[in-house]
């Protein structure tokens, strides 16, 4: 395995493409997938968070033109993406479906990818984006006896060969094993560095955290939160909590509990306590220390809604 | 050879369904050898193997393969999105996929139709066929590449007009006829090589236009549908 000392090619372009978005919507009949966003993506990487189903992947193909807004408009430099080909200079796109010509080996294909950007030296722009995303080892192997990983690899090298100031990715390390996804990470990281704008949608809030500083969430077809990624995350774990506790008197616990302040709420079931509370750390130093003292012993403490759409929701409220 | 036609090529040829091509021109090269060797009148055998199975079925079929498959395949796998990401005018994308599709037709169609234009009459009757059978070559499959992008049933829609429209509203509506591919090939042929085992209602003049027409027209449809190409959104 060679060190990755390669480097993205610098052009002459201008660097630091913007791509807008303002007011897009997009509904299918009766269904609205992505519901008035509106953003401005710049040079580094960006990271689209949302649940499964939140309309990234329908933002991301408008963003790439290939889907026309229902209203509002997408531009890359003030140029629509939309019915516009010369776009795809400088933009790349590296769609969640895992679609490649499996009859071509990877050279061949990016190969192909850059005789079709007409670039002045198809084989050395080839070579050097393979280079890139490390798939020398394979190239002249047929992409059908590929491994997921190294046909996201591949499939992003043809998306890089054309060293695009824009480069859009959805869901890019589905399928990547450890290694494979730290130096995708790696990549992006060093494109951002160097003045491209990124943008990769996930639903996985770890990827994004390591990744990228800025993130786009998006809820429901809706952009619920966007900017520093630290602020929304202490948004996130800052959130009120609901806890499911069982104890050995539940009555005499839920009066104990409403005494504190990070409490704020307890509600007495067949199953046991609904405790709301409003400060997650407060309240799991706290309980311990309660329950004792009045001769109670907690028999469960069960998070109730620690799934990330709950997370994601609570930020359309906040 | 364009990128975009080596790449539609490859995809081509390289698939299963490629093989799909074979049976059809084989049968007809078969029934001509059966016809001839077994002594049988040209008269007799020369309509329905020419026509009713040349030109009716094998043109329509081999074109209806491969015209849907040049740009559908790549449609239903998703593959199209690599083509599309570039910054290619959509008429270099559709012009290199519909002269592979038309030239693979023309070639598959053309050979079978050519020897048992031979066998049943002369070498000038092979050749018209042949010539007339690579003309309606593009014209179906400028129609099918077309309706490749206009449906998701391409294959389906192309059976429908092929057996319903040509093959049965022909026989009966003679009105169809003026509509129908088919009977271009049937009067081109007959014009380059006039014989009486070819016939049909739709002059020559009116052939030759429809054929351009409908081979420009839904290749410029083709190209619009393609500027306007939309992902299926997420169905999950």
């Amino acid at each position: 395995m060679s060190v990755t000392s390669v480097e993205p090619r610098s052009t002459s372009a201008p660097t630091g493409s913007r791509l807008d978005l303002a007011g897009v919507s997009r509904w299918y009949g009766n269904v609205v997938a992505v519901n008035d966003v509106s953003m401005i993506l710049g040079p580094g990487v960006t990271g689209l968070l949302g649940p499964n189903g939140a309309g990234k992947t329908t933002l991301l193909h408008m963003m790439a033109g290939f889907l026309a807004p229902s209203r509002g408009a997408v531009t890359l430099d003030g140029a629509p993406t939309w019915r516009n080909p010369e776009v795809y200079r400088r933009l790349g796109l590296v769609s969640e479906r895992e679609a490649v010509h499996t009859f071509l080996t990877a050279y061949e294909f990016v190969l192909a990818s850059a005789r079709l950007h007409q670039l002045p030296d198809p084989a050395e722009a080839a070579r050097r984006a393979i280079a890139l995303v490390e798939l020398e080892g394979a190239q002249s192997r047929r992409i059908g006896t590929y491994s997921k990983g190294m046909r996201q690899r591949a499939r992003v090298a043809a998306a890089l060969v054309h060293d695009p100031q824009v480069l859009l990715l959805d869901e890019p390390f589905n399928g990547m094993d450890p290694r494979q996804r730290l130096h995708m990470m790696d990549l992006l990281h060093r494109l951002g560095g160097a003045g491209r704008t990124i943008l990769f949608s996930s639903h996985i809030l770890e990827e994004v955290e390591q990744l990228s500083g800025t993130v786009q969430v998006m809820v429901a077809g809706r952009l619920a939160a966007s900017g520093d990624f630290r602020t929304i995350r202490r948004l996130m774990t800052n959130r009120p909590h609901v806890f499911a506790v069982r104890s050995t008197d539940d009555r005499a616990l839920a009066v104990a509990l409403m005494a504190e302040p990070s409490v704020t709420g307890v509600e007495l079931g067949q199953a046991g306590l609904t405790v709301r509370v409003s400060d997650y750390g407060a309240f799991t130093r706290v309980l311990p220390k309660v329950a004792p003292a009045r001769g109670i012993r907690v028999r469960q403490l069960v998070p109730e809604d620690e799934s990330l759409e709950s997370v994601f929701s609570y930020l359309v409220e906040a | 050879m364009s990128t975009v036609s080596w790449i539609t090529a490859r995809g081509l040829l390289g698939r299963r369904r490629f093989l799909l091509l074979f049976p059809l021109p084989v049968l007809l090269i078969l029934l001509a050898v059966l016809s001839r060797a077994l002594g049988v009148d040209p008269g007799e055998w020369g309509p329905p193997v020419l026509v009713g199975l040349g030109l009716a079925v094998v043109l329509p079929v081999i074109a209806l393969i491969v015209g849907t498959g040049v740009l559908g395949a790549e449609i239903d796998d998703g593959t199209v999105v690599h083509l599309l990401t570039k910054p290619l005018p959509r008429w270099q994308i559709v012009l290199p996929k519909l002269a592979v599709a038309a030239g693979v037709t023309a070639v598959t169609v053309a050979v079978p139709l050519y020897v048992a234009g031979v066998l049943a009459s002369s070498v000038r009757v092979g050749l018209a066929l042949a010539a007339a059978a690579s003309i309606g070559a593009l014209a179906y499959c400028a129609f099918f590449l077309a309706l490749s992008l206009v449906t998701r049933r391409p294959v389906l829609l192309g059976l429908v007009y092929v057996l319903i429209w040509e093959g049965l509203l022909g026989n009966f509506v003679s009105g169809t006829k003026v509509l129908s591919i088919q009977q271009y090939v049937i009067a081109l042929a007959d014009r380059f090589a006039p014989t009486e085992l070819l016939g049909t209602d739709v002059s020559v003049p009116v052939a030759a236009v429809m054929s351009t027409l409908i081979a420009v027209g839904f290749t410029a449809l083709a190209v619009d549908r393609l500027r306007s190409f939309s992902v299926a959104g997420e169905t999950s």
